[in-house]
């Protein structure tokens, strides 16, 4: 008697959180396939005959869309290359004993804190201009010519600004994950004659392996969908040498007014990510029943 | 001997340690001094270190041309309403999880998560339109409803990780010496509860206040908040580095010294209770 009444009142008390995201997430998503096979422009909204696949055809034919596609693909990979690698790195240094251990801590956390607008218009001005940025004098400091990076490698310029926020959460995880590796097996490892690098390779690497999987899972579920930092350094640009799947959807929608092909290209990033998604949702579930 | 040679390893370690810290500090130390630069010191050629003349001009300047308190006043409207609004939901339903769980709960905490994952361009237009056509662009209210939407799994999950590790049988205990629901919730549970959910709303907030996808996307001027004002400094005041900087460091400020409370809490959240 108590349990059922527990229940109904357990489910009443879900009811609002789960009815609210269900709402959220399958009424927009069904408005964006609908849409996406629609030939619907925002200059034209009285017309919105049915198309079929064209929009799709049309997406998924433009040279813009496989150049979009390639450069999310590099912008992910190079963002996670950089944050992996230089989390681990940054890991094992916040592991040592040293002085000033908080501080340094505070420090390397702090990009994460700061919001992607102020981010990189920071690094756009202050830190790559080539004539007044700090990098651009430093160069010329030291006799060497310096690069406009917004303009000569835009998409690299990207990724340093996105690994910039991203490697201090990358650093925060794989350190959580690093301290509760007992140091028991590392001073029986070291007994038995083993260097700190085969120590590293054969007890902390795999220690972390778990850590380092959550951090490129929900790493890249954000970085498919950086906007705000093309948005205000390149545009997408020179050409659509910046431009990324969500940028280009932007642009199909607000610049152009295609409500149709950006709708399909929406559905494209859907895709994506949502094959990202399975991995990540079976890795966490995993965990909920240990 | 043995101990000279840790000592000195100590001391290569803080050097070494606090280059990189440094480092990757540099483009928030230089935005915080450029911000006390006047604007021809700002692009001085050499960059000027510590040795200017300080001034608070910049943010005089900021203070009095542009409308930053509406901007911040948007951000604190944003950040503290769909928090608000995501404890209100959320709280419930992570106690019944955490509580009186069923063979679906896990599905139900999975499925929450997954509606995190689906990309925000993937309902942009749908969103925009409805906003258009119900008169919620560039609204306040528009933006804390999406922005407490785009928020509530994470909300859900971590009360969720917090309210488990309360262990169950201060209940019984409680009901044992009769104890009502309501004397159960207010004097046994909810002060149990309350640092969970303190670090919860920390970590909301920092979220929210940062979000640049939807806040750019659905504003113009009235509900802009602070990432929309920075946007557009993107030019040509970009050009103005003084001005800039006294712009991003009030921007960024409050949530830095926020995060740099709640890094703990940071990491759980962010990894849904995978890192702890």
């Amino acid at each position: 008697m108590a349990t059922t009444h527990t229940k109904s009142a357990a489910r009443a008390m879900m009811a609002p959180s789960v009815i609210a995201l269900l709402i959220w997430m399958a009424v927009p998503l069904a408005m964006t396939l609908y849409y996406s096979t629609l030939g619907y422009s925002l200059y034209n909204p009285i017309s919105t005959p049915f198309v079929g696949f064209d929009n799709y055809s049309y997406f998924l034919s433009d040279p813009t869309f496989s150049a979009a596609l390639v450069n999310t693909l590099i912008l992910v990979v190079g963002v996670l290359c950089i944050t992996v690698g230089g989390g681990i790195l940054v890991a094992l240094l916040l592991d040592q004993d040293f002085y000033g251990v908080n501080v340094v801590r505070l420090l390397v956390i702090a990009p994460f804190f700061v919001m992607p607008t102020v981010a990189a218009l920071v690094w756009k001005n202050m830190m790559m201009n080539p004539v007044y940025g700090v990098i651009g004098q430093f160069l010329s400091s030291i006799g060497l010519q310096p690069i406009d990076w917004m303009t000569e490698v835009p998409l690299l310029s990207i990724i340093i600004i996105v690994a910039w926020q991203w490697l201090p959460f990358a650093t925060l995880i794989l350190l959580t994950a690093l301290q509760s590796l007992s140091s028991d097996q590392k001073e029986a490892a070291e007994m038995d004659g083993a260097g700190a690098l085969s120590i590293f390779w054969y007890i902390t690497l795999p220690h972390m392996s778990r850590a380092i999987t959550v951090v490129i899972l929900i790493q890249t579920i954000f970085l498919l969908s950086i906007f705000a930092e093309i948005l205000v350094t390149t545009n997408g640009g020179p050409g659509s040498q910046s431009t990324n799947l969500t940028y280009l959807v932007y642009q199909q929608a607000i610049s152009f007014g295609d409500v149709g092909a950006a709708s399909a290209g929406g559905i494209v990033a859907v895709i994506l990510a949502n094959i990202v998604a399975i991995f990540l949702v079976r890795l966490i579930g995993k965990n909920l029943d240990a | 001997m043995a101990r000279r040679v840790t000592q000195r390893r100590k001391i290569g370690m803080t050097v070494l340690a606090w280059a990189v810290g440094l480092l990757i500090f540099f483009p928030i130390l230089w935005t915080f001094l450029t911000s006390f630069k006047s604007e021809l010191t700002a692009i001085s050629i050499p960059p000027q270190f510590l040795f200017f003349d300080w001034t608070t001009e910049n943010y005089a300047t900021i203070y009095e041309q542009s409308n930053y308190f509406h901007y911040m006043m948007n951000s604190i409207y944003l950040s503290l309403g769909s928090t608000a609004l995501g404890l209100l939901f959320a709280i419930p339903a992570a106690w019944a999880m955490a509580f009186s769980p069923t063979p679906r709960t896990k599905d139900i905490l999975l499925w929450m998560l997954s509606t995190k994952m689906l990309p925000a361009v993937g309902v942009l237009i749908p969103i925009y339109l409805l906003f258009v056509n119900f008169g919620l662009l560039d609204s306040r209210l528009g933006l804390i409803v999406v922005l407490f939407l785009i928020n509530l799994p994470i909300i859900v999950w971590m009360l969720y990780t917090y309210f488990k590790e309360i262990p169950g049988e201060i209940l019984e205990a409680g009901r044992m010496d009769g104890a009502t629901l309501r004397q159960e919730i207010t004097q046994i549970l909810a002060p149990m509860a309350v640092p969970g959910i303190a670090s919860t709303v920390l970590l909301n907030i920092i979220l929210a206040w940062n979000e640049a996808f939807w806040t750019l996307n659905l504003t113009t001027s009235n509900a802009a908040p602070l990432t929309a004002f920075i946007a557009s400094f993107s030019s040509p005041q970009g050009n103005f580095y003084a001005k800039l900087s006294a712009a991003s460091m009030l921007a960024i400020a409050p949530i830095l010294i926020l995060g740099w409370f709640s890094q703990k809490q940071l990491v759980r959240g962010l990894t849904f209770g995978a890192v702890k």
